[in-house]
């Protein structure tokens, strides 16, 4: 029972996680108001969304599956955890301490969404929040089916794997798009400066946390 | 005194207050209470500053200087500056939207010295850090800088000279600045394409262009103006278009070499319209004052047309300065121009008539003017409303981010002020109040005289106004 309490939290983890992205203008959604109005066409918000989307997701892949490989080798497991949770402490606290915004950003073309949804979510980190929580929800899983062959485990991973960049995109699509869509019919732009509140300290130490909750558990 | 003890600028929790989404919104946001105005020695015997004006209205100062900083250094010749961010933050592209709208960027066109000016107090504004003018040198290879535009990358800083003693050494271009820590990163351009001289530049950022201009080459305008030069179309007469963050001239178009010295670029504020608007100071076979209207098309070119010529007035040679006799007339000399937020009046410095014009161009093919104020001019010299004089003739305009107020002010350059007006000396700023449905007239209580020795220069408005702040997002 507690295997399965522990899995419920995780996924609602990644969900919870995909909104925070979603909501967060700095993760794109004013892009997607942008271009309806730059083009006065509703249809052009939803492309722009699904576009930051695409970038997004691809990220969270980009980052996830390398941990998907290394979990091949599952005696390491809990030293994989151990690993992956320092490395997102570690990036944690380099966002505390350096608190720039990376200027190549500022690089890409604005009609090139799904490029700089990619860019900034591995500059911030976004798809290694996942990856304590991924590797939690593969433990759950091991757990209940104790010993598994080493091809259906990795087949197993890479369908979670899978499962938590689709999904922590989704929960972000959803909350960012019905904010983007409510500024862009209702709201107005207002909300933009009102509703924009500076995260980076924030963001800063939910790496934090989130790295040092996995360390406990990995014990 | 180099560097001051460098202190990093704080970040906000929300974006700045007087960072807005459209350009719209700004219009919508409370009135200017204060403009920075820029005090210039024209012999460089006192160092220069920048004055801090009271103008609202409710104020027991209102219309008089408040604060005046005096920079350490004689010999700069402040002309443009800008802030260090603006509403351009509020795009999630650029990752700057808690930067703070703190610090004036002021440079020296004759020193090539930059000053950071820390205004978060206004009443004690005091230097946040001096940029020497051997380090513009040594990390862009070029000098006298001029405008100052906040960007994607951090703060744009154009220059009219290259490298070298007149500056003839390569052409000049843009640089960027950190726009946190003011360091100058290096040049802007990765292609400059026929670009090799510089003035004004701006931009739409969604489309992701810029639009540039060119005045002319440093020993063409450091000591006056050059009348064969001039007369033979040596001044610029191009603008030219850039892919914004390529960093890549895409297109240049030629305005005709008659068209000597396009200024000031003013595009649309509404980033949804892809137009824009340049001056041209005058035409060398007719001594028309013009503007162009250019706009990209469909398939992302551009064009330009002249949709509007000023006349010259004729004039007596014995009237006119030695300069101007042989031609017995006074030219319109258009030097500045700057639109309203909402995109629909144009206000056009006419320097030598001594008039400022606003036509409306909410049809930018067919702009029609709307109102005029006369004062100040060559062999005119019209007086203001109260009586009193206004030296040389109307020239850098700042338009209140609302529409209903225009400031301006009298000098064009130290060297150039004494050519067309000679002996004439004096700083002055005014303000004129627009009407309903266009119109515009002085207002008799708003009359600054600035200290002795000074003239004045470019005004910036607190919060601010319609010649900084670029928008990311449409009006509708």
């Amino acid at each position: 029972m507690e295997g399965v309490d522990t899995a419920t939290a995780l996924w609602w983890a990644v969900v919870a996680s995909g909104i925070y992205h979603g909501v967060n203008p700095g993760m794109g959604w004013p892009l997607a108001v942008s271009a309806a109005l730059m083009d006065r066409n509703e249809g052009s918000l939803f492309k722009a969304l699904l576009a930051l989307a695409g970038g997004h997701l691809l990220a969270m892949a980009a980052i996830l599956f390398p941990f998907t490989a290394l979990l091949f080798l599952a005696e390491w497991q809990r030293e994989i955890q151990i690993g992956a949770a320092c490395l997102v402490i570690a990036l944690g606290l380099y966002l505390l301490v350096n608190r720039r915004h990376p200027r190549f950003l500022a690089r890409v073309p604005p009609s090139r969404l799904a490029l700089w949804s990619f860019l900034a979510a591995m500059a911030h980190g976004a798809g290694l929040m996942l990856v304590p929580i991924y590797l939690g929800i593969c433990r759950t899983i091991e757990t209940d089916a104790g010993h598994a062959a080493a091809s259906e485990l990795m087949t197993g991973n890479a369908s979670v794997a899978v499962a938590v960049a689709v999904s922590h995109t989704l929960a972000m699509t959803v909350s960012g798009g019905a904010i983007a869509y409510g500024v862009y019919r209702w709201l107005g732009l207002r909300f933009l400066s009102k509703g924009w509140f500076n995260l980076d300290i924030v963001w800063a130490l939910s790496l934090v946390l989130v790295g040092t909750i996995s360390l406990v558990f990995a014990h | 005194m180099k560097t001051l003890a460098w202190e990093e600028p704080t970040m906000n929790l929300r974006p700045d207050p007087t960072f807005h989404a459209t350009p719209k919104l700004a219009m919508e946001a409370p009135a200017e209470t204060l403009a920075f105005t820029l005090m210039l020695s024209p012999d460089g015997s006192q160092p220069d500053g920048l004055a801090v004006v009271d103008v609202d209205p409710s104020s027991k100062t209102y219309g008089q200087i408040v604060h005046q900083l005096i920079m350490p250094n004689k010999g700069d010749e402040f002309h443009h500056f800008g802030w260090n961010a603006c509403s351009s933050a509020l795009s999630p592209l650029t990752g700057h939207a808690f930067l703070e709208r703190r610090y004036l960027i002021i440079p020296g066109i004759r020193s090539s010295r930059i000053y950071v000016i820390d205004v978060r107090e206004p009443r004690e504004a005091k230097i946040h850090k001096i940029i020497e003018p051997e380090e513009v040198f040594a990390r862009t290879g070029y000098s006298r800088p001029h405008t100052i535009h906040c960007g994607p990358e951090g703060i744009y800083v154009s220059t009219l000279g290259g490298g070298g003693a007149d500056g003839t050494d390569g052409p000049p271009g843009i640089f960027i600045m950190d726009c946190e820590t003011f360091e100058i990163l290096g040049r802007y351009e990765m292609d400059r394409g026929e670009q090799d001289k510089h003035y004004d530049f701006w931009w739409n950022l969604p489309r992701d262009y810029m639009v540039s201009s060119e005045w002319g080459l440093p020993p063409q305008f450091e000591n006056g103006i050059v009348a064969e030069d001039l007369l033979s179309n040596k001044y610029g007469h191009k603008i030219h278009f850039w892919n914004l963050r390529e960093r890549r001239n895409v297109q240049t178009i030629d305005l005709g070499a008659n068209h000597q010295m396009a200024l000031e670029i003013r595009p649309a504020h509404d980033p949804a319209k892809d137009y824009g608007f340049c001056g041209v100071v005058v035409d060398a076979t007719n001594l028309q004052g013009a503007i162009f209207t250019w706009w990209q098309k469909d398939d992302g070119s551009f064009e330009a047309k002249k949709t509007i010529t000023i006349d010259p007035r004729p004039e007596k040679a014995e009237n006119l300065p030695p300069l101007l006799q042989g031609f017995e007339a006074v030219p319109p000399l258009v030097t500045d121009i700057d639109l309203s937020l909402d995109d629909k009046y144009l206000y056009v410095a006419c320097w030598g008539l001594g008039e400022m014009h606003q036509y409306d161009v909410s049809d930018p093919m067919n702009p029609k003017l709307a109102g005029k104020v006369e004062i100040g001019g060559i062999a005119r010299g019209t007086k203001h409303p109260n009586g009193k004089d206004f030296a040389y003739g109307p020239q850098m305009v700042e338009i209140s981010r609302d529409g209903k107020r225009v400031y301006w002010t009298n000098s064009l350059y130290s060297t150039w002020d004494d050519q067309f007006y000679p002996g004439d000396e004096g700083g002055q700023m005014v303000m004129a109040n627009v009407g309903e449905g266009g119109g515009l007239e002085l207002d008799t209580d708003f009359y600054i005289e600035f200290p002795k020795g000074y003239r004045s220069h470019q005004i910036r408005l607190e919060g601010g106004d319609c010649s900084t702040d670029s928008f990311c997002y449409p009006s509708v």
